[in-house]
């Protein structure tokens, strides 16, 4: 019959399909090269390799040899590229050129303990740490100066304050008006609201923080009469805003796939509507639902631009009504300043990776969430 | 036996040794399916010969569908199928190793339960087959196209149309235009999936005519739950249950005078 | 007959018992209102942001608005415009198609029509691209800063012999390539959706004719899919052209005297532009109007785009179901 020939036949075929499946891989690839290299910049400060303490020990540039090259760059805070750039002349000068900077520290300064502190310690990093100049420890993140500080704690309330805030005003509303559009209103106004709601999430999120700066803070503070206009308050809400969509669309997809038999064995039975979505549909979805918050969470911890534009100071305060900066507007806008490869610019892309690591947890429980959800629905659990 | 009342129409004269004439077309050989775990298909042994038609006939679920799809390695699509057994066309074991599955399926053609025209015009439609299989003039297509649709009784009807959209065809007239698709490559055989059960009685009958048509070119196997269709259109017929066939003989025989009991109480409606 | 009738077993209608509703389900009542006037509020937020920015832009928007490069002052309400803005926003996101488009349907496809279900490579596949979706869009800039612009770029450059930094600075071509990376997921998604859509009987007929997967995919399926896959490049573009963190670091510039002419230019964008003017705005209430101009022609940009995406996923739909 002429049909003995194979694959080997249509070589382009199995080539094609090839090619095909190596393009997909690159969704993994991109995962890991993004961990990688934000990663990869901030591994001296995970590793402890940088050191900022203005006033160090003198090493004078004769003794240049007996130093290794490890400890040589450490010492003159090169990168490894900028050193293996050089020549020992360059390096040479170098080491008189820091001489003459340590030599230049005023003597006053040099007896000031916070001097000899290198501020990218873990122990900086995390622990309030009672400065000059201040009364008792605090938790300080001040990149700028002669000493800079770089305690990521204010960051890390700042984040979860205007996220907590967001997410109290956003869940409420979302899953309302999803338990509202799934289950209690007639399916036209489905068919209307849900594409409408979504628009929203459309907004880009320049224009939400543009609003809540002009129009938002004025109103709140109106309404609230508290002392800070900008505060995290006004973020938090507008946070809110941009959140409500995606809290709202998976919600309601997890309320409207619960199979009807469910629902139409409660109203035979002679429940309301409004009986049947809070005692039946919604426990039944609430794995849904959770995901949806997570899912939602990861969304908001990541905003940038809608804080960025509504708080500009880091003040370490647990009050909402105060000023408050994310971990996300701490990169954005202190990026510009950082010196490329400095201790700033490191501090700020290991709190990238950390934030990576967080949303990628907080994806993955929300996937698993739903996936087990949805199996359970399909009776396979 | 009890009499078995079917309908008045003219049986095709059983042609003497139309079971085996010459060298068989279509040989399976202890043929099994297994979906995972699961045989459907149990050690399956029939020889089909040329230019006739063979029915498939059986309750649901009993494996005749799986069967056809085996003639062309449709079966092939679902994961987790494994197959034991030789099925051989023309001589050779469609399943060994170094088969060409796309030439395979030019020779062996197949009609569907559901009309499944492309979204295209009727032309394109038809074109489709010949351009994969390389004809690309266009007056050779033109007619070759018309070939086709006339061989499948729909050319009168859709000639001032052809480059109107497939899918505004009536359903007996889409799966008409499935056949002309099918026939256009000029496979040798052509399997057909229950064709007619979507289809209301007028245009079944059409393409029932259009299948004693085909029968004088083409070798047709054609799987039907309706077994007046089979009784009407089929030279032979092979009766399956559960993944085993029962019986396999001249139609005329299987329906009047059946060797096993099962065929009988098939046949004559006591289960199925 | 030993039945029992249900009215012995059944407690005993009181009398003047009618099948009407006789008390006021208070709580249904309460509980419904206030899911529905969550709703309302919900459209209320969008209502009101739209319609505060459309009054409050509309008298700012001209012509000449549109059509101006501005000078270094971009308060000066006679020499202001946003051309450069509008264009280095439009630029950017026609490159970052170009490479997300391929990248993103070739994926789909993959997934779709290729992949095996239950294989492991599949799920992770899978995961990857719904991690994607969720990463911050300012670790997006992180990663364009360090793997673009400090690996690639600076590679680049030591492999032309470039005196100076030329790709291992921010450029147009980096930008776009984070935002490529952050948008492949939209436009995965939206394919797969179309491309599953497709009744397999279409695939199955053409198979059944001798074509191959590869045949079928490229003359029955996709062009098929074809609405769809626009919808999900539409989106991409939408989300992109919004999003400012990505391109902090990537490309963005605060002021350029002329128009981006190569990939490895900077370039103004609007977004950035209306963050810049809200914060750095010497007298808010005298440059309001400029302010909500450049905030209504960004919203008019990605909202139109979401528009026509809607529109044609509603028209695909309506089609497909014809078919099936």
């Amino acid at each position: 019959m002429g049909i003995q020939r194979g694959h080997r036949a249509r070589p382009l075929e199995w080539l094609a399909e090839k090619f095909i499946f190596l393009v997909s891989l690159s969704a993994i690839l991109m995962v890991f090269l993004i961990f990688l290299f934000v990663a990869r910049e901030a591994l001296p400060i995970f590793f402890g390799r940088t050191d900022t303490a203005l006033v160090q020990k003198v090493i004078p540039p004769d003794d240049m040899d007996k130093l290794s090259s490890a400890q040589l760059q450490l010492y003159l805070e090169l990168t490894p590229q900028q050193f293996a750039a050089m020549d020992k002349e360059t390096l040479k000068s170098l080491m008189e050129v820091k001489q003459e900077q340590l030599d230049e520290i005023p003597a006053n300064f040099r007896n000031d303990p916070d001097a000899h502190v290198n501020t990218t310690e873990w122990r900086y990093l995390l622990l309030p740490h009672q400065w000059s100049g201040y009364d008792r420890p605090e938790y300080i993140w001040q990149p700028v100066g002669q000493i800079q500080k770089y305690n990521i704690i204010p960051l890390f309330v700042g984040t979860l304050k205007v996220t907590l805030i967001g997410l109290f005003f956003a869940v409420p509303l979302a899953v309302g008006a999803a338990i509202y559009v799934s289950q209690l209103a007639r399916p036209r106004v489905r068919e209307i609201v849900k594409p409408t709601i979504e628009l929203l999430s459309g907004i880009p999120s320049v224009v939400v923080g543009f609003f809540a700066l002009l129009v938002m803070a004025t109103v709140l503070q109106k309404i609230f009469g508290y002392q800070t206009r900008l505060n995290a308050f006004v973020a938090g809400i507008a946070l809110g805003f941009a959140v409500i969509p995606v809290i709202f669309s998976i919600a309601e997809d997890a309320l409207t796939s619960v199979p009807r038999p469910y629902m139409q064995a409660a109203l035979a039975l002679g429940a309301s509507r409004w009986q049947t979505a809070w005692q039946i549909v919604l426990p039944a979805a609430l794995p849904g639902v959770f995901a949806a918050t997570v899912l939602g969470f990861g969304r908001a911890i990541g905003e940038t631009m809608i804080v960025l534009m509504v708080c500009s100071a880091s003040v370490m305060s647990w009050s909402i009504f105060d000023s408050a900066r994310s971990i996300t507007t701490t990169i954005a806008a202190e990026m510009a300043e950082a010196v490329s490869g400095g201790p700033h610019y490191r501090i700020l892309f290991m709190l990238g990776a950390l934030l990576f690591a967080a949303t990628f947890i907080s994806n993955m429980i929300g996937e698993v969430v739903i996936n087990r959800f949805k199996l359970k629905l399909e009776g396979k659990r | 036996m009890a009499e078995i009342n079917l309908p008045k129409v003219n049986l095709p004269e059983a042609k003497a040794g139309a079971v085996a004439t010459g060298v068989p077309l279509i040989e399976i050989g202890q043929l099994s399916l297994f979906y995972g775990p699961s045989k459907a298909l149990k050690n399956i042994s029939l020889t089909l010969g040329k230019k006739i038609v063979t029915a498939f006939i059986g309750p649901s679920g009993c494996g005749k569908s799986t069967l056809l799809r085996c003639l062309n390695r449709m079966n092939d699509l679902i994961d987790n199928v494994r197959i034991e057994g030789s099925l051989k066309i023309g001589g050779h074991d469609i399943y060994a190793a170094n088969v060409d599955v796309i030439e395979l399926r030019k020779r062996v053609g197949m009609v569907f339960q559901k009309s499944n025209p492309f979204p295209k015009s009727i032309y394109e439609n038809v074109a489709y087959g010949l351009r994969l299989h390389g004809r690309q003039n266009k007056s050779e297509l033109d007619g070759l196209i018309e070939q086709s649709l006339r061989g499948a009784a729909l050319w009168d009807e859709v000639k001032d149309r052809l480059h109107s959209s497939a899918l505004g065809l009536s359903g007996g007239q889409q799966q008409r235009l499935c056949i002309a698709r099918a026939i256009a490559i000029r496979p040798e055989i052509i399997l057909m999936d229950e064709p007619a059960s979507a289809l209301d009685p007028i245009a079944t009958t059409r393409i029932e005519e259009l299948i004693l048509e085909l029968k004088k070119d083409f070798t047709i196997v054609i799987v039907t739950h309706n077994m007046q269709q089979a009784a009407r259109i089929s030279d032979q017929t092979a009766f399956f249950y559960l993944g085993e066939l029962i019986e396999f003989d001249t139609t005329t025989k299987i329906f009047t005078n059946p060797a096993k009991k099962q065929t009988e109480d098939y046949v004559t409606g006591r289960f199925g | 007959m030993n039945t029992i009738t249900p009215s012995q077993y059944l407690p005993e209608t009181p009398p003047g018992r009618h099948f009407r509703a006789e008390k006021f389900d208070f709580w249904s009542f309460f509980f419904s209102g206030l899911t529905g006037l969550a709703t309302l509020f919900i459209l209320g937020i969008l209502a009101v942001i739209l319609l505060n920015i459309i009054i409050n832009g509309w008298s700012g928007l001209s012509w000449h608005f549109v059509s101006t490069i501005p000078k270094k002052d971009f308060f000066d309400v006679h020499t202001t415009g946003v051309l450069p803005m509008i264009v280095g926003t439009t630029i950017r996101v026609f490159v970052m198609t170009i490479f997300v488009l391929p990248v993103g349907v070739i994926t789909a496809i993959y997934l779709t029509e290729y992949a095996p279900n239950t294989s492991l490579i599949t799920r992770v596949i899978r995961a990857a691209v719904n991690n994607l979706a969720g990463v911050p869009s300012i670790v997006f800039g992180l990663f364009g800063l360090g793997f673009f612009i400090n690996f690639v770029g600076k590679n680049l450059d030591a492999l032309f012999h470039n005196p100076g930094a030329v790709w291992g600075q921010p450029a147009l071509i980096w930008a776009a390539l984070t935002l490529a990376v952050m948008t492949m997921p939209v436009v995965i998604v939206a394919t797969e959706e179309s491309l599953k859509a497709i009744p397999p009987g279409l695939r199955e007929a053409s198979l059944a004719l001798g074509a191959t997967k590869l045949e079928t995919i490229w003359k029955v399926v996709l062009p098929q899919a074809l609405p769809g896959i626009m919808t999900g490049g539409i989106l991409a573009v939408s989300r992109a052209a919004g999003e400012v963190a990505p391109i902090l670091f990537t490309g963005v510039a605060y002021y350029m005297a002329s128009l981006p002419t190569h990939l490895t230019d900077q370039f103004m964008d609007l977004g950035y532009h209306v963050f810049v003017l809200s914060t750095q705005s010497p007298n808010i209430e005298q440059t309001r109007p400029i302010l909500y101009a450049t905030v209504l022609v960004l919203l008019m940009l990605t909202f139109a785009l979401n528009i026509v995406a809607i529109i044609i996923r509603a028209r695909v739909r309506k089609k497909l179901r014809a078919l099936g």
